[in-house]
């Protein structure tokens, strides 16, 4: 259990040594530039709430990748399912009006897991039956979902007095309600956490989680011992692409009420940051995302205090993802595998699902 | 009008197509590049930045192509060297490019409110032929990098097919194990791959600053990286094929822009999303993997 903490905690030491770098050169101070962030993200009870609301998506969109990577399913497209499901949340919500409010809330909620699932299904199936590589559909459909939603908010779903692209706000009975105000903390955050729980519950302790993680080690010999790989392809890929689409509507039910053009800052991208940090474990994962939605919140105070730009934040999820990968490596266990004494060199799973992108034949 | 549109279509083409040849070269190497938006972008800024400081345009292409080769680089040292998920080091390149252009980007020219623009590169008429009515713009009054992109067109087709090189290059995509046997050196081919794409990718992004934009802003390769991903399935893996889809989307683009200045009824963003729903068709009409490498996406350990 310690062992498998040292690996991610020594990716953040490096990535953040490598970042002082970069402030250096930028001329900042890097301590400055980390107790910002600290105290933009966690300084009082307004701030560590607010770094829950947006640690929220990346939960969902984390939870999606990581299901997905877990079968070697690569699933470049949490985002364009997550948009595609704040989509038709944001379309649904409107009509939702005479509903009871736990009926509006279930509604709103299924269209977006029912977006997300379509999005990601079409993905499975067509890795199933056409043989087309999920990375190329996903991102393909990333960028068709980004199109859509700005065709529906110029378009069909644009507010009556058409002066801004935005949709008209959902009915008050399908919002999910605010605990706290004037904190934003809302129960789309318990239904995250309730999901990762489900979600590695489904991994770890069912039939079809088995299956999903045995095809994500070896498709072919999976497929040999009775797997039925194609129809898991497709689960996997509608599973997915549901939990990234009920992001999107908890986004839209929870915090904005309404579609704009650019609901997702890339949150389905800095997913695979999210749960490659979490070694693809969702309750991990909850940790991380945590960690992720602390760095985008506390990224503005650090603005202001350090006059670095935000997008900084990116810079840190690219190197955490590149230094974990540099350390996942064979290469790297066979290095470290005779240092530390050889203790369960054979043991050890291989971390990422090794049919990266490999073709079924 | 025709002519304008024409002329559009082929600079909007040019840099997909650059970065379009740059990916054919490793993906038949047996790579997945998902990191070209990454390198395209940091080629973009590092191309700007030097042409502005130095006030040279040649620098500037050279300090592009420079950047799109440290990225490639990078990629290399972990997909081949390390053997990690080509797909996920990719994105996270993608993701640290946009970062670090970025901060840099807000940084240096955030604050001094100085306008980050360049000298364009001038457009080369080439004599007579550019007079031609309607076409003759179109292709003989570009620039440098225009013409360049359409000169590797036919070098790169026969070096692909008609060379040993081309056709070491091509086991270490179809069949690794077999081409290590045979001596070929999989990570050499894949680094000397790797690294001419990192030129073509740079240049591609140098070409957005100094010769189309002029100026830097924050993600100003928009998607293309993704859109040369989806131009090599399109163009099946062959340098001419390559050509008519990257002119095929440089035409969308044209078109999108034509119809959102005249304000037409129909969706600009149709034509937006067209080239990545028809790749999608495309490859699920003739199964996707049909003329891929057959390695492509593996990592290639001995």
């Amino acid at each position: 259990m310690l062992a498998s903490l040292l690996k991610p905690i020594a990716a953040l030491a490096i990535a953040a040594a490598l970042i002082s770098g970069v402030l250096l050169a930028l001329g900042a101070s890097p301590i400055g530039v980390f107790s910002a962030l600290a105290i933009g993200a966690f300084g009082n009870w307004l701030a560590f709430t607010d770094t829950c609301v947006k640690a929220t998506p990346l939960i969902f969109t984390g939870l999606a990748v990581a299901l997905s990577f877990q079968g070697a399913m690569w699933n470049i497209g949490a985002d364009g399912q997550l948009t595609i499901g704040a989509l038709l949340a944001g379309a649904i919500g409107p009509y939702l009006g005479g509903l009871p409010h736990p009926i509006a809330i279930a509604v709103i909620l299924a269209a977006g897991a029912i977006g997300g699932a379509a999005w990601g299904g079409i993905c499975g199936w067509l890795r199933a039956r056409r043989d087309v590589n999920e990375v190329i559909s996903t991102i393909m459909l990333n960028f068709v979902a980004v199109q859509m939603l700005s065709w529906a908010v110029h378009g069909p779903l644009m507010e009556a007095s058409r002066s801004y692209p935005a949709s008209t706000p959902i009915a008050a009975g399908a919002q999910l309600r605010l605990f706290f105000e004037p904190s934003r903390l809302n129960s789309g955050m318990i239904l995250a956490v309730a999901l990762a729980i489900a979600s590695s519950a489904l991994l770890f302790r069912t039939g079809i989680g088995f299956e999903i993680r045995a095809a994500g080690i070896n498709r072919r010999a999976s497929a040999f011992f009775g797997i039925p790989i194609a129809r898991l392809a497709v689960l996997v890929m509608a599973l997915s692409g549901a939990l990234a689409g009920l992001g999107g509507a908890v986004q839209i039910s929870a915090i904005t009420h309404r579609l704009y053009e650019k609901i997702s800052p890339g949150w389905g991208y800095e997913a695979i940051a999210v749960a490659l940090l979490a070694r693809l474990n969702p309750i991990g994962l909850l940790c991380t995302a945590l960690l992720f939605g602390a760095l985008d919140n506390g990224s503005q105070a650090m603005q202001r205090a350090e006059g670095v730009s935000p997008v900084l934040v990116q810079v840190i999820q690219g190197m955490v993802i590149l230094i974990l990968l540099a350390f996942d490596t064979t290469a790297f266990s066979r290095l470290t595998g005779a240092i530390s004494l050889r203790r369960g060199a054979g043991t050890s799973a291989p971390e990422l699902p090794p049919a990266a992108g490999a073709s079924d034949a | 009008m025709l002519e304008a549109f024409l002329s559009s279509t082929i600079s909007m083409a040019t840099p997909i197509l650059l970065a379009a040849l740059g990916e054919l070269i490793v993906e038949e190497s047996g790579v997945l590049n998902i990191g070209i938006e990454g390198a395209m972008l940091c080629g973009a800024f590092a191309a700007l930045a030097t042409a502005w400081f130095s006030g040279s345009v040649m620098l500037g292409l050279l300090a592009g192509i420079a950047a799109g080769v440290a990225i490639n680089a990078t990629l290399a040292v972990l997909a081949v060297n390390l053997a990690v998920n080509q797909v996920v080091a990719g994105t996270a390149l993608d993701i640290l490019a946009l970062g670090i252009t970025g901060v840099f980007y807000r940084r240096m020219f955030g604050i001094t409110g100085k306008a980050f623009t360049v000298h364009a590169l001038a457009p080369m008429p080439l004599g007579p032929l550019a007079a031609i009515p309607i076409v003759g713009p179109a292709l003989f009054d570009q620039n440098l990098i225009v013409y360049a992109a359409f000169a590797i067109v036919p070098i790169l087709a026969w070096i692909l097919s008609r060379t040993r090189y081309g056709l070491e290059l091509r086991a270490a995509g179809e069949n690794p194990q077999a081409a290590d046997a045979l001596g070929l050196g999989v990570r050499r081919l894949r680094w000397h791959a790797l690294i001419a794409s990192g030129v073509l990718t740079g240049l591609s992004g140098a070409y957005l600053t100094l010769a189309y934009a002029n100026t830097f802003v924050e993600g100003i390769s928009a998607g293309r990286g993704f859109v040369a991903l989806a131009v090599v399935i399109l163009g099946r893996w062959n340098p001419w094929g390559l050509t008519a889809a990257s002119i095929l989307f440089g035409a969308a683009m044209a078109l999108q822009f034509g119809l959102q200045a005249l304000g037409t009824a129909v969706p600009y963003q149709l034509f937006l999303a067209l080239p990545y729903a028809l790749t999608l068709v495309v490859l699920a009409g003739v199964g996707g993997q049909a003329q891929a490498p057959s390695a492509l996406g593996e990592p290639y350990v001995r």
